[in-house]
């Protein structure tokens, strides 16, 4: 095992679906993964469906689908799952007992809190499942993490439900906060600076704790996202912008960026 | 299984990897030794390196096609110098023979590029992208045989070592341009590269997706046209191709075989797959056993 990350096994492997659930919005995904070694949180897979994958509007889907681990041990993966376009649609209508195609773990993971930060987990809509993932794994370490979870509204907030503690916000105010996730990430930091920021969400939430972290010059650890054809390095297609020029690959780079490492992260 | 001869090189099985669609480098970091010890690819043929670093095309710098995709990558590359002290001595461990993929804007950066390689050991054979559609700075010399025939007079006499030439699918006769590079001493000819294509933006503005503007059209969307391009060519040439452009599977791959080709490449089924090539690579080495074309 390399120090920055598990490594994945050299190809796709079938893994079968165990059990799926709607919960408001998004679908939550069980996979029997026996042969794969455990996530780490940050970590992500390429996914395609056994069969049916490139049936679709468009004949799409043809390539895998990047998401992130939301939990991962004893040969069991959890996925949440939101229906944006053909792929997620068609993994969202899986069966207990259907096969996926499964590539990973895949991308670098969340580094732990140095020098006793406290760890402030900021999540927007479907970034929820690598925080959810970290925030157990700080737990079973002794760490303390505040969990802050944003949504759109009530239906997408439902999911939080199954995560005690969680500070909530939406946008229309039905549960929680009404507004931004990153009012929240504000607050605990004028509580408290010394800490660090772990973050996924969609790009203009992240480019806000971007410039939240730059300049209150806080460690900030943002899981990022990109349009993705392999997962692994080999396209270059999933870059985002470099802070000091040129670009680097969110699929081996990251998934994982230091906030500092980043120029603006482009709108989606 | 029996190995494969091609320009003066053994290699176990007929299935190469295509340019820019395998990182070997950022594939051990993913995938650790595992990769080594079942590399798919029975030479491995690098991205396409330039004389001078490259960024690469803003994203967005993909699209899910029908069948397909399309990429406006912009051959994003350390340049040659860094490629050489970095790259190469990492490339030099795997199990394969190396192929480096290279591209100038014009003669001179060719023969700067062609001469410093070839005084490397590490590298077996070069391969020039004369093909590349996606830079509008980069020539587009292998639309026209006659812009590429002088050029690759200058470089071929810079180098011993086995020089393909992969040529443009957007042109109108691939298999003149074949003859030119044949005339001109290359040692083989590999196609098809990307055929340009544009994707519109979802939000119906008509401007176009790909930060690039146009891109390159790869997949199983591409393979009837790669089939007869192969074709076409082996009808006019002697010196062995390298067919390539939507294979996914050995019979996709027998196809370009039986239409003249003497090896074969996988580029974007691989990023469905990545162990695919090599699973390729075995059924068709049982193949040219049997039918009498490996080498002695
Ligand atoms: C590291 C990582 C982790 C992720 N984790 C999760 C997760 O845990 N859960 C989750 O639900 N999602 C996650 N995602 C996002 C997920 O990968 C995408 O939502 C998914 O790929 C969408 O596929 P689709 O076919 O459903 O939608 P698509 O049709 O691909 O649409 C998604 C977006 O892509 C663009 N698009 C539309 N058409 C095309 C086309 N033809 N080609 C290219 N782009 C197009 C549009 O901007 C569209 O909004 C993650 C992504 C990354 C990179
Ligand atoms: C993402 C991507 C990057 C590529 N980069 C290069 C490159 O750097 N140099 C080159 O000569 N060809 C490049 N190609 C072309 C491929 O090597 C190959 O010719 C083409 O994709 C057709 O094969 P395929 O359908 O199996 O992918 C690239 C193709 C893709 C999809
Ligand atoms: S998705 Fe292919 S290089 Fe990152």
């Amino acid at each position: 095992m390399s120090a920055d990350r598990t490594l994945a096994p050299f190809g796709r492997r079938r893994a079968v679906v165990v059990s799926e659930r709607r919960v408001g919005a998004y679908s939550i995904l069980e996979l029997a993964d026996r042969d794969g070694p455990a996530p780490q949180p940050g970590q992500f897979y390429m996914l395609a469906a056994g069969a049916g994958w490139g049936a679709g509007e468009d004949e799409r889907p043809f390539l895998p689908r990047a998401f992130s681990a939301m939990g991962g041990a004893g040969g069991t993966l959890w996925f949440m799952l939101e229906t944006v376009g053909p792929g997620t649609r068609r993994l969202a209508t899986l069966r207990k007992g259907e096969a996926v195609w499964a590539l990973g773990p895949l991308g670098r993971p969340f580094a732990r809190p140095e020098d006793g930060r406290r760890a402030l987990l900021c999540g927007g809509g479907i970034g929820l499942p690598p925080l959810v993932f970290l925030s157990g794994a700080l737990r079973d370490a002794g760490l303390d993490a505040v969990l802050q979870l944003g949504f759109r509204d009530a239906a997408h907030a439902q999911v939080a439900a199954g995560f005690a503690g969680a500070q909530l916000a939406t946008d229309d105010g039905s549960v929680g906060h009404h507004g931004l996730v990153t009012d929240l990430l504000a607050a605990e930091l004028d509580a408290d600076p010394h800490a660090v920021v772990y973050a996924c969400g969609p790009p203009g939430m992240l480019e806000a704790v971007r410039r939240l972290c730059v300049a209150r010059d806080v460690p900030g650890r943002l899981a990022l996202e990109a349009g993705m054809a392999c997962g692994y390095g080999a396209c270059f297609g999933c870059v985002v912008p470099l802070a000091g020029g040129g670009y680097a690959r969110v699929c081996v780079d990251g998934p994982v960026m230091e906030a500092a490492a980043l120029a603006e992260i482009p709108a989606a | 299984m029996s190995p494969v001869a091609f320009c003066g090189l053994e290699l176990a099985h007929p299935v190469l990897n295509g340019s820019g669609t395998f990182d070997a480098i950022a594939a051990r970091r993913v995938f650790g030794d595992a990769l080594l010890a079942a590399f798919p690819f029975s030479a491995f043929v690098s991205k396409t390196i330039t004389l001078a670093p490259r960024d690469g095309n803003p994203p967005p710098r993909l699209w899910e096609a029908a069948a397909g995709m399309l990429n406006s990558i912009g051959l994003p590359n350390k340049g040659l110098q860094r490629y050489l002290a970095e790259d190469l001595p990492q490339l030099a461990q795997l199990p394969v023979p190396l192929v480096t993929n290279v591209m100038g804007a014009n003669a001179a950066e060719l023969c700067a590029l062609v001469e410093a390689c070839d005084a490397r050991g590490e590298i077996a054979a070069l391969e020039l992208n004369v093909s590349c559609p996606n830079v509008a700075t980069g020539l587009d010399l292998g639309a026209d045989p006659a812009s590429l025939a002088p050029v690759l007079r200058e470089v071929r006499p810079l180098t011993r070592k086995p020089l393909i030439v992969k040529l443009t699918p957007n042109t109108a006769d691939v298999a003149r341009v074949a003859q030119a590079a044949e005339a001109e001493g290359a040692d083989a000819v590999s196609l098809i590269n990307t055929l340009r294509g544009m994707a519109a933006h979802p939000d119906g503005s008509g401007r176009p997706w790909l930060g690039g503007g146009r891109g390159g059209l790869s997949g199983p969307a591409l393979r009837p046209v790669a089939l007869a391009q192969v074709a076409a060519v082996a009808e006019r040439v002697a010196i062995p191709i390298v067919g390539m452009g939507g294979i996914q599977t050995a019979a996709h791959a027998r196809q370009f075989l039986a239409a003249g080709a003497t090896l074969v490449a996988v580029g974007t089924e691989s990023f469905r797959d990545p162990t695919v090539a090599g699973r390729l690579g075995l059924a068709l080495a049982d193949l040219a056993a049997q039918s009498g074309t490996a080498a002695p």
